[in-house]
C-alpha cells in the first residue's frame, strides 16, 4: 500500500471534506455572533438551503458550470429569507434570540418547512445529476502525504478556505470589520459615534444565514449528494458550539471544524482497519467535547477573555441610552 | 429566557420605570405569537394523508406507521409500495393511511392512539423499534389487529408471550442476500468485501451471514469485512463507512442500509456495489449489482382480506424465494452471464424447496473462533436464525458491534 492509504492521511483528507459544511456554517454563525445576534436557527437554515439546492440540482437542466453556481444562490437565498426572519423578530422586535433561533430551526427543521418543501417538490428520489465532485487540483492527487489531504477536495472546500481569509482580513484589517466588532462588543457606543447598529446586525445575520444555506447545500450537492429529510443530521449545532470552540476567531473556527470533522468518520475508519474501539465512545467525542467548551465559556469571565462579543444576545434599543 | 428582563434594566437607567416592562411584555408577545404561529405551522405539515374518506359501513380502515421517510429510496419506500398495492387490489374494501417519520420512543405510542382514535382496525407497524409500543397497545386496545414487521416475540418466546390480536410477519432476507452474495463473490478480484452494516441484531447478523456464505459458495477464498454505522438511515454516516471501507483496500462494496448513498462512494471509485432493499440499477448502471428486495404487496393485501373474512389468526409469517416474498433485484451490467445462471439456478433450488436457508446445512459451518455451529445436512429454524448471534468464519468485524 501507498504512503496516500496511510491511517493519518485517510483521517487527514476526510476531516476537511466532511468539517467543510461545519466551517461554512460556523463563519457565518461567527459574523451574526460578531455584532451581537446569537441564532439558533444554524440547523434550520442549513436544511433550508440543503433542500433548494437540491430542487434546482434536480430540475434544471444544463451544464454543472451553471446549475451548481444556480443550486447555490438558491441555498443562499432560501436560507437567507429564513435569516431574515430571525433578524426582524430579534433586532427590530427585540424578541429573545434563543426563543427566536430554536422557533426557526423547528419551523424550518427536518420535521417541517424543509421536508414539507421535498415532499411538494418531490424530492431524494434520484441522486443530484449535478455535483460537486472531487477535484484532482493540479493533477496532484497521488501526490504523498499532501495529494489526498490538499488537492483532491471539492471545490466548496477551496471556497471555504478562501471565505477563511477574506473574513479574517474582513474582521481585523478593515473599517467594517472594527465597526462590526464594536456593534458587538458595545452597540451604544458605537451608536454614538454614527455606526448604524441595525444596519449592521441585520446584514451580518443574513449573511451568516447564507453561509448557513451554502453549508446545507454541501450535503445535497456533495455528501449525500441528493435529499433526505434531516440529512444535515444536527450539525448545525455542531457549527453553534464551533463559533465558541474557536474563540470568535475564523482560523481557530476552521481547525475546530477539522477536527469534528475527523471525528466524525474516525469510528468507521478504525472499524475498517479492524482497530478494536469502544466505537459508542468515539461516536459520543464530538458531543463531549462540545459540552466540555460550552461549560467552560459558561463563565462569563472566562468567555469575555476568550473573545465573546459583550454585548451578545441582548437586543439594542436606542432609547434606552 | 429570564435574561431578558433582567438585561433590558441595566441598559435603561435614564428611561424612567415602564419601558423595560413595557419592552418585556412586547417580546413576550412576540415571542407567544411566533410559537402559535409556528404550532399551526406544524399541525398543517405534518404528514399524515389519507387515501380516500371513510364510507359509514364496509371498508376496512388500517394504517401504516413508517420510521423513516415514504421516499426514503428503500425500506420505507418498499413498504409504502406494499400499501399502495393493498389499496389498488382491495380497491373500495380498503381506507388506508400511514404516519411517516415516527420516531421510535415513546411517541409510537401516540401515534397508535391517534390512530385508533381516527377508527382504524389493523396497524402495520414496519419497523422493529416499535414493537414494544405495538405490543402494548395490542392489549390496550383487543379489537384492532396488530401486525408488526419483523417482530420475534412469536417466534422466540411462543404465541401466548403476546396478545392474540397481534401478528409478526417477515421474510428470509439473509436467502436473497446469499444470491447478492454469489454475485459479490464473482466481483472481487483481491477477495476482500465490505459490508456497512446497521446494528449487530440477530437480523442482521444472519443477512450478513447469509451474504457470506453466498460468496464463499462461489469464491472459497472471499472475506467479508464488517463496519457498524449504528444507523437504519444517515446519509453523511453511510458514506462515511463507506469510504472507509474502500480505504481499507475493500474492492466490492454490500452497503445493508436505508439509503443509496454507499452507491455514490462506489460510483466515485467504481467499485461493484450490493444495496439493500431497493432496485438501484437505473442510478447507478456503471456499478451495481443486485440485492435483496421484499414485495410485501402480497402479503397486506391476503392480511387484509383474512381480516375481513373474520379469518383472523397469528401467522407468524416468514416469506420465502418460493413465495416471490423476497426476490433477487435486476441485475447490473457488471454481473456475467455465468453468475446470472448460478444466482437462477440456486433460486429455482430455493423455490423448489417451498421454505427458507436451503445453503446453512450444505457443510459443516464454522463461527470465526473455529467452532461448528451448524452441521452438515442440518436444517435451521426460524427461533435458530432469530438467535443467530455469532458470524461465520471469513467475516471479519465482531458480531457484537
Amino acid at each position: 500500500m501507498s504512503v496516500n492509504s496511510n491511517l493519518f492521511v485517510i483521517i487527514f483528507a476526510s476531516a476537511i471534506f466532511y468539517g467543510t459544511p461545519l466551517v461554512f456554517a460556523a463563519v457565518g454563525e461567527l459574523l451574526a455572533e460578531r455584532s451581537g445576534v446569537i441564532n439558533l436557527g444554524v440547523e434550520g437554515m442549513m436544511l433550508l438551503g440543503a433542500v433548494s439546492a437540491a430542487m434546482v440540482a434536480a430540475n434544471v437542466d444544463g451544464p454543472a458550470a451553471l446549475v451548481l453556481p444556480l443550486a447555490l444562490l438558491a441555498a443562499m437565498v432560501a436560507a437567507g429569507l429564513g435569516a431574515s426572519i430571525h433578524a426582524f423578530l430579534v433586532i427590530t422586535l427585540r424578541v429573545n434570540q434563543i426563543i427566536s433561533g430554536l422557533a426557526l430551526t423547528i419551523f424550518a427543521g427536518a420535521a417541517g418547512l424543509s421536508s414539507y418543501l421535498a415532499n411538494v417538490w418531490g424530492l431524494g428520489k434520484h441522486p443530484a445529476l449535478n455535483q460537486f465532485g472531487r477535484m484532482d487540483l493540479f493533477g496532484l492527487k497521488k501526490f504523498p502525504v499532501l495529494g489526498p489531504i490538499l488537492f483532491d477536495q471539492t471545490l466548496l472546500t477551496y471556497l471555504s478556505w478562501v471565505l477563511v481569509v477574506a473574513v479574517m482580513v474582513y474582521l481585523f484589517r478593515t473599517r467594517m470589520g472594527l465597526h462590526l466588532r464594536a456593534v458587538g462588543e458595545s452597540p451604544q457606543t458605537a451608536d454614538s459615534v454614527g455606526i448604524s447598529v441595525t444596519r449592521y446586525r441585520y446584514g451580518h445575520v443574513i449573511v451568516g444565514g447564507m453561509l448557513a444555506g451554502v453549508a446545507g447545500a454541501c450535503f445535497s450537492l456533495t455528501i449525500v449528494p441528493t435529499w433526505a429529510n434531516g440529512l444535515t443530521a444536527g450539525e448545525g449545532w455542531i457549527a453553534l458550539a464551533l463559533v465558541i470552540f474557536g474563540f470568535w476567531r475564523p482560523d481557530l473556527t476552521l481547525v475546530g471544524a477539522y477536527l469534528f470533522g475527523a471525528l466524525s468518520s474516525l469510528s468507521y475508519t478504525l472499524q475498517a482497519r479492524g482497530i478494536d474501539v469502544p466505537t459508542a465512545l468515539l461516536d459520543a467525542l464530538p458531543y463531549v467535547a462540545t459540552i466540555v467548551v460550552l461549560v467552560i465559556v459558561s463563565n462569563s469571565r472566562i468567555s469575555r477573555r476568550l473573545g465573546s462579543p459583550a454585548a451578545l444576545g441582548r437586543p439594542y434599543e436606542r432609547e434606552e441610552r | 429566557m429570564a435574561n431578558e428582563e433582567i438585561m433590558v434594566p441595566h441598559a435603561s437607567v435614564s428611561q424612567g420605570s415602564s419601558s423595560p416592562r413595557r419592552t418585556a411584555r412586547r417580546a413576550g408577545f412576540a415571542t407567544l405569537a411566533l410559537l402559535a404561529v409556528l404550532g399551526l405551522f406544524t399541525a398543517a405539515c405534518s404528514s399524515s394523508k389519507s387515501s380516500d374518506s371513510a364510507k359509514p359501513s364496509g371498508p376496512t380502515k388500517a394504517a401504516w406507521i413508517y420510521v423513516g421517510p415514504i421516499n426514503d429510496g428503500g425500506w420505507t419506500q418498499t413498504h409504502n409500495d406494499g400499501r399502495e398495492a393493498a389499496a389498488k387490489a382491495l380497491g373500495d374494501n380498503l381506507v388506508s393511511t400511514y404516519k411517516e417519520n415516527v420516531p421510535e420512543g415513546p411517541e409510537t405510542a401516540q401515534v397508535i392512539d391517534d390512530l385508533v382514535k381516527d377508527g382504524n382496525t389493523v396497524i402495520f407497524g414496519t419497523s422493529y423499534g416499535f414493537k414494544d409500543a405495538m405490543q402494548a397497545a395490542a392489549k390496550k386496545y383487543p379489537d384492532v389487529k396488530f401486525v408488526q414487521a419483523t417482530g420475534d416475540d412469536i417466534t422466540i418466546n411462543g404465541a401466548s408471550s403476546v396478545s392474540s390480536n397481534y401478528d409478526e410477519y417477515w421474510g428470509a432476507g439473509e436467502d436473497t442476500l446469499y444470491l447478492a452474495g454469489v454475485a459479490a463473490g464473482s466481483a472481487t478480484k483481491n477477495n476482500v468485501i465490505g459490508v456497512e452494516a446497521p446494528f449487530p441484531i440477530p437480523e442482521i447478523i444472519r443477512q450478513i451471514n447469509g451474504f457470506a456464505l453466498g460468496a464463499q459458495s462461489v469464491n472459497p477464498a472471499a472475506t467479508v469485512k464488517v463496519v457498524w454505522t449504528k444507523t437504519w438511515f444517515d446519509p453523511a454516516a453511510e458514506r462515511q463507512a463507506a469510504e472507509s471501507l474502500v480505504a481499507s483496500g475493500v474492492d466490492v462494496i454490500f452497503s445493508h442500509q436505508d439509503s443509496p448513498t454507499a452507491g455514490e462512494v462506489a460510483k466515485a471509485n467504481n467499485l461493484p456495489w450490493v444495496g439493500y432493499d431497493s432496485d438501484q440499477s437505473a442510478a447507478y448502471p456503471s456499478v451495481w449489482l443486485t440485492t435483496a428486495t421484499y414485495n410485501w404487496g402480497p402479503y397486506y393485501t391476503a392480511k387484509i382480506n383474512s381480516i375481513r373474512d373474520g379469518k383472523w389468526q397469528q401467522q407468524n409469517y416468514y416469506g420465502t424465494i418460493g413465495d416471490e416474498f423476497t426476490t433477487v433485484a435486476p441485475f447490473g451490467s457488471l454481473v456475467s452471464a455465468e453468475t446470472k445462471s448460478t444466482i437462477q439456478a440456486e433460486q429455482a433450488k430455493a423455490a423448489a424447496t417451498k421454505s427458507f436457508g436451503w445453503y446453512w446445512g450444505l457443510a459443516d459451518r464454522e463461527d470465526q473462533d473455529g467452532k461448528v455451529q451448524i452441521k452438515k445436512g442440518q436444517t435451521l429454524t426460524q427461533k435458530d436464525l432469530y438467535t443467530m448471534s455469532y458470524f461465520v468464519k471469513g467475516i471479519d468485524g465482531s458480531p457484537k458491534g
